[in-house]
């Protein structure tokens, strides 16, 4: 080929690979692909979620597949990725209506997806299925109607240092917030920098609102809402609990580094032995083990007022389960929801992924087999699962706002009621 | 064995006097050309740019229009029928204080960082090009200094927030030398936060600088400062009469550019301290993210996203005046 010929042949080939990119994208903006397809009355359904890669190796798929031999017609595929790529791509897919089929969902992202209509409406799907929402541990709701079921829960307990608890001179885990005051300043006071408790307030990832410093309200029956609406200030409850947690700041028992400090940070200082106490999620007990064979910890309740002597909230996350609005196999995809919930399956998906089941009526295998789950087990059944950011729009931004509100405070630069005041009226905005 | 080979010409040159093709045959001049003719030829870069083109409207003016539409409504993406608000999302942007709070933090983020960038590279560079070390020595700095532009941003957050760490070395070493208490919290205290990002910009850029100025430095010709030497100037007087002149469309090239990207600087910000803490690092980068990807207001997002562009152009214009006066 001579060099004309061929740079006519490679411009005539841009050109078209261009127009073929214009034509491509013209034609997906008219009619924009919808979760799974259909061939032949044979259903693939598309199941995004970030699950399949924190559970070990082929361990979902196996369960996929056993739902593809159950129910012929209907084959899975997973979209799997990291918790965060897979909250992009489905917040992509809302936007676009191309969300996939069923998709996993975190409780903070319900109320947004919903109002936007970008979710279905479980209650008439669980209707139209004929399955009995009865057994569910829990359902959130949105105006009074399901849009996404927890399929397994991960409780956030009290994880305690049982040797820097006996170097301290305490003989058990904090049960009430005295008593875990007295410990974590009797653990701060061996020194070498070691700490009584850990608070991660990181603004990029604010979680540590709902589960290091919101768990202390829910523990002693408190509440952050009335009837559904924002009430931080002028609440007894929630000014008792944030007052603890600032009151514990100020007595220099809380590790240093908090005001950036996120999850996976704090779970290293307690592993590393440098404090004392945490709550944490169940799903790090193997990550604690594994990175520290020698650490000797317990789980416990996590401490209630003094006094207090009713039900404790437990905060927990879940993984949660929806189904995509634009999908055109809502009733398959029901059935892979009906499939997960079921007794059997919902305690082998809770067993491998160390989690409480979703299901009332399922045992995950790991009860009868660690203590420590089975401790926790205890714990989850003699309390409630306590997460009221659930469901609230746009969760994670109100857990950012709380969280600031509370950095200027423990920075010295507001009392906790002005904290819960400004944070309030920041809130009721969102709402 | 290698044996040269070199192609004479088919046309001898015309320099000699003997008459070239055109000259030789003035009757057998080419028909002139058509109009189609005179058209297709006018048409034929265009046709080469069109590829290019369409990319570019594709991939960089689509989505600039988009969100430039986007910031005239209310609702985008969360709602199906958004409404025209007209300018009431930038009203809401430039009445929000974070928003002066992130463009304050942002100046002096960017500022202090290509201050710095250039100081330090000018210093390495010059250290790099001077003759009273060996070319061994030099190749051993070279490596070490343009480390930390090797790193990807992901690496060099969190190498930082570990060397930052109160438990970390930074405050290990300065604790043994008595020069601080061992306990700062670097990236977790508000007076230290934003100081401590700029610090790791900073160690994280300067190689760019570093690499650009010695290309230059290496581009001067040495006669000037025999020159300089022969008329009696000093050291000093060499560098501030020869070498800065020398330097300097380099070094207001890279400075606008550095200006530029460090403005956008995103990821580093993000993953040690997300804005925080109580806004002390916010930047326009991590607001525009927050409004858009946690509170889930695409319209303000993308109203912020184009004030964000329209400073950014300010400099491109620099820029590009910059270049276009150097050509």
């Amino acid at each position: 080929m001579s060099n004309g010929a061929r740079m006519r042949y490679l411009s005539a080939a841009a050109i078209a690979g261009a127009s073929a990119l214009v034509l491509t994208a013209c034609g997906s903006g008219g009619d924009a692909a919808v979760g799974g397809g259909s061939e032949g009355g044979h259903v693939t359904l598309e199941f995004a979620q970030w699950w399949e890669p924190e559970l070990p190796d082929g361990a979902f798929r196996e369960l996929m597949d056993k739902f593809e031999d159950e129910n012929p017609g209907i084959t899975v595929e997973l979209l799997s990725g990291p918790y965060a790529s897979t909250k992009e791509q489905v917040l992509a897919g809302a936007a676009a209506g191309t969300m996939s089929d069923v998709v996993g969902l975190d409780g903070a992202w319900v109320n947004d997806f919903a109002k936007q209509g970008a979710i279905a409406d479980l209650s008439a799907l669980m209707a139209d299925d004929g399955f009995d929402d009865g057994q569910l541990v829990s359902q959130v709701q949105v105006d009074g109607s399901t849009y996404m079921i927890p399929v397994v829960n991960f409780v956030y307990p009290m994880f305690t240092n049982d040797d820097l608890l006996a170097q301290a001179g305490v003989d058990a885990p904090p049960s009430t917030r005295t008593e875990f005051q007295d410990a974590a300043e009797g653990i701060t006071a061996l020194g070498d920098n070691t700490y009584g408790w850990v608070l991660p307030l990181s603004l990029e990832a604010p979680n540590g609102v709902q589960n290091d410093v919101m768990s202390w309200v829910w523990a002693s029956g408190g509440s952050m809402l009335d009837d559904g609406q924002p009430a931080l200030a002028d609440n007894p409850d929630v000014e008792s609990g944030v007052q603890f947690v600032a009151d514990l700041w100020d007595a220099g028992v809380v590790a240093p580094g908090s005001f950036t400090m996120k999850e996976q940070d704090k779970v290293e200082e307690f592993t590393n032995g440098r404090v004392g106490m945490m709550i944490d999620s169940l799903a790090h007990v193997t990550t604690i083990q594994e990175a520290n064979p020698d650490l000797q910890f317990s789980i416990s309740a996590i401490p209630a007022e003094d006094g207090y002597t009713g039900e404790r909230g437990i905060p927990y996350a879940s993984w949660g389960i929806g189904v995509a609005e634009n999908s055109e196999h809502k009733a398959e995809a029901m059935k892979l929801v009906e499939f997960l919930m079921s007794e059997e399956t919902n305690a082998e998906l809770s067993s491998i992924a160390n989690a409480f089941p979703g299901n009332t009526e399922s045992v995950p295998d790991f009860v009868e087999d660690n203590e420590l789950f089975a401790t926790a087990f205890e714990i989850y059944q003699d309390g409630y699962p306590a997460n009221e950011f659930t469901g609230l729009p746009v969760a994670e931004e109100l857990m950012r706002q709380l969280g600031e509100q509370l950095q200027k405070s423990l920075n010295g630069d507001q009392s906790v009621d002005d904290a819960l005041a400004a944070a309030q009226e920041q809130w009721e905005s969102e709402f | 064995m290698f044996t040269s080979h070199v192609e004479r010409p088919v046309v001898a040159p015309t320099a000699g006097g003997s008459p070239g093709p055109d000259r030789a045959a003035p009757a057998e001049q080419p028909p002139a050309r058509s109009g189609w003719d005179r058209l297709k030829r006018r048409l034929t870069p265009y046709g080469f740019l069109t590829p290019t083109g369409v990319l570019m409207a594709i991939l960089m003016l689509t989505p600039i229009v988009m969100v430039i539409w986007y910031s005239l409504l209310d609702g985008v993406i969360t709602t199906k029928n958004s409404a025209f608000v007209g300018f009431a999302n930038y009203a809401e942007v430039l009445t929000d204080p974070v928003f002066f709070t992130a463009v304050r933090n942002t100046l002096v983020f960017t500022v202090s960082s290509v201050v710095a960038h250039f100081a330090i590279g000018l210093g390495f560079a010059m250290l790099l090009n001077t003759p009273l070390l060996s070319h061994r020595t030099k190749a051993f700095f070279r490596v070490i200094y343009v480390l930390p532009w090797l790193f990807t941003v992901a690496i060099i957050a969190v190498l930082w927030r570990l060397l930052l760490n109160p438990n970390g070395v930074v405050n290990y070493l300065l604790g043994s030398l008595g020069i601080t208490g061992g306990q700062t919290e670097w990236l977790a205290d508000p007076s230290t936060a934003l100081a401590a990002v700029t610090f790791i910009n900073i160690w994280s850029g300067y190689p760019f600088f570093m690499i650009s100025l010695l290309a230059g430095l290496q581009g001067i010709p040495k006669d000037l400062y025999e020159a300089a030497r022969v008329d009696g100037a000093t050291p000093f007087q060499q560098f501030r009469n020869v070498t800065l002149p020398q330097l300097r469309p380099i070094i207001i090239s890279m400075a606008l550019l550095d200006f530029i990207w460090t403005t956008q600087q995103f990821a580093l910000i993000w993953m040690t301290t997300g804005g925080g803490p109580i806004n002390a690092t916010e930047m326009l980068s991590t607001f525009t993210y927050k409004l858009a990807f946690s509170r889930y207001e695409f319209s303000v997002a993308s109203a912020s996203a184009v004030v964000v562009l329209l400073l950014s152009m300010v400099l491109a214009f620099f820029y590009v005046r910059h270049q276009k006066a150097r050509d």
